[in-house]
């Protein structure tokens, strides 16, 4: 009897709680994915937060960054907040070829994707960031196992990078070294900036890694697309990638069919924009301070007030 | 006689001999002679004879997940309806553990009912745990689920916990199903035993991307996919137990005028409930070990929170969720293994006493989950544990791991240097260098020599799967990084296991060592062997012998505790000393039990290579979890198929030596 009196209190209560919904084509959820870095998860709650905001009902699911264009195909999945140009581009291309799934846009974050080094080791090798003063000092840089080649860590091999053939195109004496997963890379990072001990690897960013530690990007001759393509372009007549990485946007895609469903939902997710800075801010407070996402994400709606009310108009 | 076994053996030694000494040539000179003949074949398998299976294999998974149609469903729809079937009790149990009875979809939902407060889960388990053996037991698993809650794991490991009430029934009534068509039906029980041996031996990673397509995004796929790889041992020890029953029992159910289904279900399951107890405790056990894999699908819960805690160098925060992993693992074990036990018949309940005598703990705990569950209501701390009163390591471990990182990196340093340079590379450089025809005629040979010309057929067929793949060169890479980890895995547990079974207290001491070693997700141990060892094989040496130390000090210790007493008085009558009888009797006669712990250690081995494939090794792990990055389907089953057939051979080697060594002994 008690029970059933609070228990019917209670449906009261959360009945009363109930945000009220704002005329919307749908109250089906929206289903955005989420992945298992930081930054991801936070522009998809603020996205989550904007689309609450204009009366959507949303949901959040777990996908894998890459296996996740089957469902975004067939609409078991609707939208995903961050496919990078430098990771994601290839299958991006092959899902928006059928048809089933459309860019909705860059989310105004640029991916820098490159070779980073501690500021400590400028102190050995002070030509840097330029590369060729790095290829000068590459024996600072080697271990037991690469000696006298310096030793240069890369991504894993799924992200690609062609920084083998970067090596090679522009004869460094560099050997690369692949980790297998993110965390393993900046394990590292944290181990060699611990012991300010020698290392060159590739770090990217927005991430929490520039924030937390003092470095910077090494300067290769800029990316073109014909440095890729084209043998003759840059400094070795013979080979490609005689260059950096491309810097290039991170995009949101979307199941084509949110179009149709939720035209609203589809034009604010459109206009969604947030830029470098701000996320590395964000993603530091959670990675290095940490504080709770949920707040991080709340505090950020409540600053930027003005502009979402702006997306969702 | 004895003179003849003499000679025989220096034949047969001879034959070895050269043949090393031939591949050793081989591994030097073959790169130098392809290059001189101008025959790339050698050292590389002609591209153009290469099977084109990994593509084969995509297109018919497209194929499957896009057009397969059964005329009134198609397969997609078929999988679609198994996975809902699975998400319903899910999601109850979901709703009791963890997120409460909601009301609406998506961010739109409304809770109607909270979840089980902490108290009333605790209680709950505690009440368990008295009911199937005793109040220490009760204490044991009272103090787990207060560490969760005490740690903060709370909430995670109530959807970890979940998932495991979901996936072990279904993996145990599969297993159960399966094991009994086995045992009734020998055809089933032949073509059964090679698919068990490739679900035990082909990397979970491999499939996990077909799971995903058919299953769908979600938990669901993360339970299919944790079911698949618990399932197995249930099968086996469903059939070894149903065999084990006496034929008595099974001859006196058919006189007393049972039929089929009665004689299975109600004479031969029952007698055989302890062995298929054991079969429960492995499914609880290995479901568990697939919590870090499932989090990368979507199952949330403790391993997710080891992953992201990782992803950031969060040590503290990794070791502690991985801990509330162990945790679990020791709790559900316990209570699981009480379980197996028989219970005295004091037990035993008289319907003439009350609902309340009759069922003392039932009710106190239904009473107590409806008081907190009103409680909760007006205070917060009764439906969740207070986040104020959370401890926490902190940042103990990262400071631990950073100190020995500043002052003993360079001794570390040294010690590695030593291995890679001694032992690790020179093993490394031999393996690798031998040409793919010559490895393939060594693979026979060695079938041939331990098993007949049936076992020389069968490596024969798995070598050049591998080969025909194109895979040699990582597969040499992997058995490179297997066998020195298992070579050092042996010589750290032998020793270790022969201690530990001749002194009781160490064995205690061991065993809780080796629980928490099997039972703790790898990758909170990797990173920080990482930040010591740096990105390479050394590292994943060291993660591989961790993980798959525990067979070969538990097999060592077994082997020696069950060798037959009356021996070892012969020996002790004989006038051996202590020294002698370990050498001359318990070691050799342990010795077929050793072999099948060291062909334990090279499973164990094989299975954490995907895992080690995170910290950058280029074998065959790596590809499987290329394979997975780039949702490859072909690429990663074909992947893990040549893992699987390395398995196998090994496997199937090992065994055939045991068998014959324990005839030597005498023991079979």
């Amino acid at each position: 009897m008690k029970t059933s009196l609070i228990c019917g209190l209670a449906g009261a209560l959360s009945l009363a709680a109930m945000p009220a919904l704002a005329e919307v084509e749908s109250t089906d959820p929206i289903k955005l994915t989420l992945h298992d870095w930081t930054g991801q998860l936070l522009t998809t709650n603020l996205m989550g937060e904007v689309l609450k905001k204009a009366g959507y009902n949303i949901d959040y699911v777990q996908a894998d960054y890459i296996a996740q264009f089957a469902g975004l195909k067939t609409g078991d999945l609707h939208v995903a907040m961050e496919i990078w140009e430098t990771t994601g581009r290839e299958a991006m291309d092959e899902a928006t070829g059928t048809g089933n799934v459309q860019n909705l846009g860059e989310t105004g974050m640029q991916a820098i994707e490159e070779w980073w080094y501690p500021s400590y080791m400028k102190e050995t090798c002070p030509g840097l960031p330029d590369w060729k003063a790095l290829n000068e000092c590459a024996e600072a840089f080697s271990t037991a196992e690469t000696a006298p080649m310096g030793r240069y860590l890369g991504g894993p091999v799924t992200w690609g990078g062609f920084d083998d053939e970067r090596v090679e195109a522009l004869e460094m004496d560099f050997e690369v070294v692949h980790a297998g997963t993110d965390a393993a890379l900046f394990a590292e990072l944290e181990s060699a900036y611990q012991r300010e001990a020698p290392i060159v690897l590739w770090v990217y960013a927005p991430h929490w890694a520039p924030t937390k530690f003092d470095g910077e990007f090494v300067e290769f001759p800029a990316y073109t697309s014909e440095c890729y393509s084209d043998p003759a372009w840059g400094s070795n007549p013979d080979m490609a990638y005689d260059c950096g990485k491309p810097r290039g946007p991170i995009w949101k895609v979307a199941w084509s069919g949110v179009e149709d469903k939720w035209p609203g939902a589809h034009a604010i997710i459109k206009a969604f924009n947030i830029d470098n800075q701000e996320m590395g801010d964000m993603v530091a407070k959670v990675d290095l301070e940490s504080e709770k996402l949920e707040d991080v994400v709340a505090n950020w709606m409540t600053t930027n007030e003005s502009r979402w009310q702006e997306w969702i108009k | 006689m004895i003179q003849k076994a003499g000679r025989l053996f220096s034949r047969t030694s001879i034959v070895w001999f050269a043949l090393l000494l031939i591949t050793w040539l081989l591994s030097t000179y073959s790169r130098d002679m392809s290059k001189a003949l101008e025959a790339k074949w050698i050292t590389r398998f002609p591209a153009g004879w290469r099977l084109s299976l990994k593509n084969d294999i995509s297109a018919a998974m497209k194929w499957l997940v896009e057009e397969a149609d059964f005329g009134l469903f198609t397969f997609r729809e078929a999988t679609r309806g198994l996975a809902w079937l699975i998400e319903q009790p899910y999601n109850l149990v979901l709703s009791v553990l963890s997120s409460g009875f909601m009301e609406g979809q998506g961010s739109g939902a409304v809770q109607i009912l909270p979840p089980l407060s902490w108290i009333a889960v605790t209680a709950i388990v505690i009440a368990a745990g008295h009911f199937a053996k005793d109040w220490k037991l009760a204490l044991l698993m009272g103090l787990a689920f207060l560490y969760l809650a005490v740690f903060g794991q709370w909430d995670s490991a109530m959807v970890t916990l979940a998932s495991i009430i979901i996936a072990v029934p279904f993996g145990v009534a599969g297993g159960l199903l399966l094991g009994i068509a086995a045992y009734r039906w020998n055809w089933f029980d032949q073509a059964l035993k090679p698919i068990l041996d490739l679900m035990q031996t082909i990397p979970v990673f491999a499939y996990l991307v077909p799971i995903l397509f058919l299953f769908g995004f979600g938990p669901v796929s993360a339970l299919v996919a944790t079911i698949i790889y618990a399932m197995p041992p249930m099968v086996r020890i469903t059939t070894l137990a149903l065999r084990a029953v006496p034929d008595e029992i099974g001859d006196f159910g058919v006189m007393s005028g049972c039929t089929q289904r009665q004689l299975m279900w109600k004479v031969l399951v029952p007698t055989a409930k302890p062995d298929l107890m054991v079969g429960v405790n492995q499914v609880i056990m290995l479901s568990l070990n697939m919590v870090i894999i499932a989090s990368m699908i979507g199952a949330g819960g403790l391993g997710f929170d080891v992953l992201a805690s990782l992803r950031r160098l969060d040590i503290g925060a990794g070791l502690e969720a991985g801990i509330a992993i162990v945790v679990l693992a020791v709790a559900l074990d316990r209570l699981s293994q009480a379980f197996a036990q028989p219970r005295q018949s004091g037990e035993e309940r008289r319907r003439s006493e009350s609902f309340l005598k009759r069922y003392p703990r039932t009710l106190f705990v239904l009473v107590l989950s409806i008081a907190c569950l009103a409680a909760g209501y007006f205070f917060a701390f009764i439906q969740s544990y207070p986040e104020a009163l959370q401890v926490t390591t902190g940042t103990f471990w990262d400071e631990l791991v950073k100190s020995i990182n500043i002052n003993y990196f360079d001794d570390l340093e040294a010690v590695k240097s030593f291995m890679l340079s001694t032992f690790m590379l020179p093993v490394k450089r031999f393996l690798g260098g031998i040409p793919w025809a010559w490895g393939w005629f060594l693979i026979a040979a060695a079938g041939w020599y331990f098993g007949g010309w049936r076992l020389s057929l069968l490596c024969a067929l798995l070598a050049f799967f591998v080969i025909a793949n194109g895979l040699w060169a990582k597969a040499m890479v992997t058995v490179y990084l297997c066998g020195v980890s298992v070579v050092i895995a042996t010589i750290i547990g032998i020793p270790i296991g022969l201690f530990s079974a001749l002194n009781e207290r160490a064995d205690r001491i061991v065993g809780v060592i080796i629980d928490t070693l099997q039972t703790l997700p790898s990758f909170v141990y990797l990173i920080p062997v990482v930040m010591l060892f740096r990105v390479g094989d050394f590292s994943a040496m060291i993660a591989v012998v961790l993980y798959a130390l525990a067979p070969a000090i538990r097999y060592a210790a077994h082997g020696i505790k069950t060798v037959d007493p009356q021996l070892i008085e012969a020996g002790i009558v004989s006038g051996c000393t202590k020294r002698q009888l370990l050498w001359r009797i318990r070691a050799p006669l342990a010795l077929p039990e050793i072999m099948l712990g060291i062909n334990q250690t090279i499973m164990l081995a094989l299975s954490m290579l995907v895992i080690t494939a995170l910290v950058g090794t280029r074998d065959l792990g790596q590809e499987v979890y290329i394979a997975l990055t780039k949702a490859d389907i072909g690429r990663g089953i074909v992947a893990g198929l040549a893992i699987a057939a390395i398995a196998i051979i090994a496997d199937r080697m090992i065994a055939a030596s045991a068998k014959s060594m324990r005839k030597r002994y005498g023991l079979a």
